[in-house]
């Protein structure tokens, strides 16, 4: 790992200055995650009196439990849904204002400003308007003869989490495609006009493709987002309900250890997530390694 | 622009502002129903227009919160969550700047092992070992106190990325003309090295700033005292306790509460803001 040519002879001071750094990730981070592990090889006896070690007992129980994969497959729904719709929508609105030239402050002050909201807000603000009895989505729907209610129906219910969740992702993706976009080289689309391709084709041809380290890394982004960040907006609106259909993989571990009391197939989820992070993060790093040079 | 096409251009307009009204309306309609009494929810939809009762719910909400709900008055927990961010946020970029000082700056055994030990934090997002890590806390009787709140959440891998890619790309005679002249590494970093971070700092403190105020599981675990309570989790009380007969105005005026001030935060330091974020995660 890289360092300055000459660097500082110290022996003492590197080690004070990465202190608290350190002290505090191996109290509040490596020690719990060590006790997650080690508690997911465990059972414990109904009493809490007495932990056995079982092996991967734990794991293979949730192999077999009917409601882990069904969060699983929840949760595969409700990431890809989110991503497609938020990366979608954001890849639209930043070619629109990569087009407009006096204009572009003004619409990207408007579009940025939903990062700030918190997840728990953006979720109470569909919650509300997604409302049975007086949101004004449903009140349209029962129009066009829909009776919508996400607390019964559990398609409705994914699709308004998914919405409240792209929601406050739009400015995100936003950001960065505007950043990509404006790093397509002019000289490209221009020799693309004189040759005859219209907008359409030249997006298609030359922009989007360019786009693509951008587009991958968004993907890894908002797939860990809408895996780990959603909590508060799945706990805001239906709290995993009805019938389980938004029990999105992290909410059932929180809802199993903290509420049910369940440790140690609580704990094997918790590994199993920790697992998933490790992946996505080192997929994320690999594309950082490729594209930082110094 | 490549060609002129008027229609092309109308077409993007449109769209834009279509995007636009997808993306605002919500927080309208919040807005809408904040500024209207209680009555003006029975008729099964949502006004669209503003009423008079602005001042009369806003009030309420600041200086008494609701009793019904148990939520403390939003000026205390405004106040809390105020506290809780700014903590975080400054707590953060210290720390992860003197590490990033360390790894960077200085060459002793464990700094590989040390930099990957930090990296996991990344890796671990709270709600993912959430029950071990309260366990911790209530062993270390950090349990409602502000100590708990922002303690926990104050290490930063990607804090630590960001400064240490930028003391990469300082030039080496930098250092190499300081020490000719005669300064140590503290002072180095006091008289060089920070003043040269100042942009990146800032752009970051914002960041953070948003990161520590919209907190939710943490200060809902670890609070059980009023007192203690931020905004983000305050609101989510207001909601779900009064879900039988919800008083719309009176949450809607909530969300808007919380929500405003990292809101104007993002507005008013847009072009910071858009640089930490765009380098931060690059």
């Amino acid at each position: 790992m890289q360092t300055k040519r000459t660097v500082f002879k110290s022996r003492l001071l590197p080690y004070l200055l990465l202190a608290p750094q350190l002290i505090i990730t191996l109290i509040f981070f490596v020690w719990p995650a060590g006790q997650a592990i080690w508690q997911s090889f465990l059972r414990q006896d109904p009493f809490g009196m007495k932990d056995t070690f079982i092996w991967f007992a734990n794991y293979t129980r949730l192999l077999g439990d009917a409601d882990y994969m069904n969060a699983l497959g929840v949760t595969v729904v409700f990431s890809i849904g989110v991503t497609a719709l938020s990366m979608g929508a954001s890849l639209l609105l930043a070619v629109c204002v990569n087009r407009v030239i006096r204009s572009q402050r003004f619409y990207t002050t408007l579009l940025v400003w939903p990062y700030a909201v918190a997840p728990a807000a953006s979720g109470l603000l569909w919650w509300f308007m997604f409302n049975p009895s007086v949101g004004i989505i449903p009140y349209g729907l029962n129009y066009l003869g829909y009776n919508w209610n996400f607390r019964l129906n559990p398609n409705d219910a994914m699709i308004l989490v998914i919405i409240a969740a792209a929601w406050k992702q739009i400015s995100y993706n936003f950001l960065f495609f505007v950043a990509g976009l404006q790093s397509v080289p002019h000289s490209l689309t221009e020799a693309a006009a004189i040759d005859g391709a219209g907008p359409v084709k030249r997006f298609w041809t030359i922009v989007f493709p360019l786009l693509s380290p951008t587009t991958f890394f968004l993907a890894v982004i908002n797939i860990t987002y809408a895996m780990f960040d959603t909590f508060p907006i799945i706990d805001s609106t239906t709290s995993g309900g009805p019938a389980q259909s938004t029990n999105i993989l992290v909410y059932k571990v929180y809802a199993d250890g903290f509420i049910g009391l369940n440790l140690g197939p609580s704990a094997a989820q918790s590994v199993v997530l920790m697992l998933i992070v490790v992946l996505l993060t080192i997929v994320q790093f690999r594309w950082i390694e490729r594209k930082v040079q110094y | 622009m490549v060609e002129n096409r008027p229609f092309l251009n109308f077409l993007t307009h449109l769209v834009l502002i279509l995007g636009v009204a997808t993306v605002v309306f919500p927080v309208y309609l919040a807005f809408i129903a904040s500024t209207r009494g209680p009555a003006d929810f029975m008729t099964g939809v949502v006004p669209l227009t503003p009423g008079d009762q602005t001042w009369a719910n806003y009030g309420a909400l600041l200086g008494a919160g609701s009793t019904e709900a148990g939520a403390p008055p939003f000026l205390l927990m405004l106040g809390n969550s105020l506290i809780m961010a700014l903590l975080v946020a400054f707590g953060k970029i210290a720390i992860s700047i003197l590490s990033a000082f360390a790894v960077v700056y200085f060459r002793f055994p464990g700094r590989v092992i040390a930099f990957w030990i930090i990296f996991m934090t990344l890796m671990l997002p709270i709600e993912v070992r959430i029950l071990p890590t309260y366990k911790v806390i209530a062993d270390l009787g950090m349990l409602n106190s502000f100590s708990g709140l922002v303690i926990p959440v104050i290490a930063s891998a990607t804090a630590t990325f960001l400064f240490r890619q930028f003391f990469l790309t300082i030039p080496e005679e930098t250092m190499e003309a300081a020490r000719v002249d005669g300064a140590g590494p503290l002072k180095f970093f006091w008289d060089i090295l920070l003043p040269l971070s100042r942009t990146n700092i800032a752009a970051l403190f914002i960041i953070m700033f948003i990161f520590g105020w919209n907190q939710y599981l943490w200060p809902m675990l670890i609070t059980t005292e009023p007192h203690y309570y931020t905004v983000v989790m305050g609101i989510k009380r207001l909601a779900a306790v009064l879900d039988g007969d919800t008083q719309w105005n009176l949450v809607m005026a909530g969300v808007i509460l919380a929500a405003l001030p990292p809101v104007l935060v993002i507005i008013f330091m847009q072009r910071l803001f858009v640089k930490g974020l765009v380098e931060t995660e690059k």
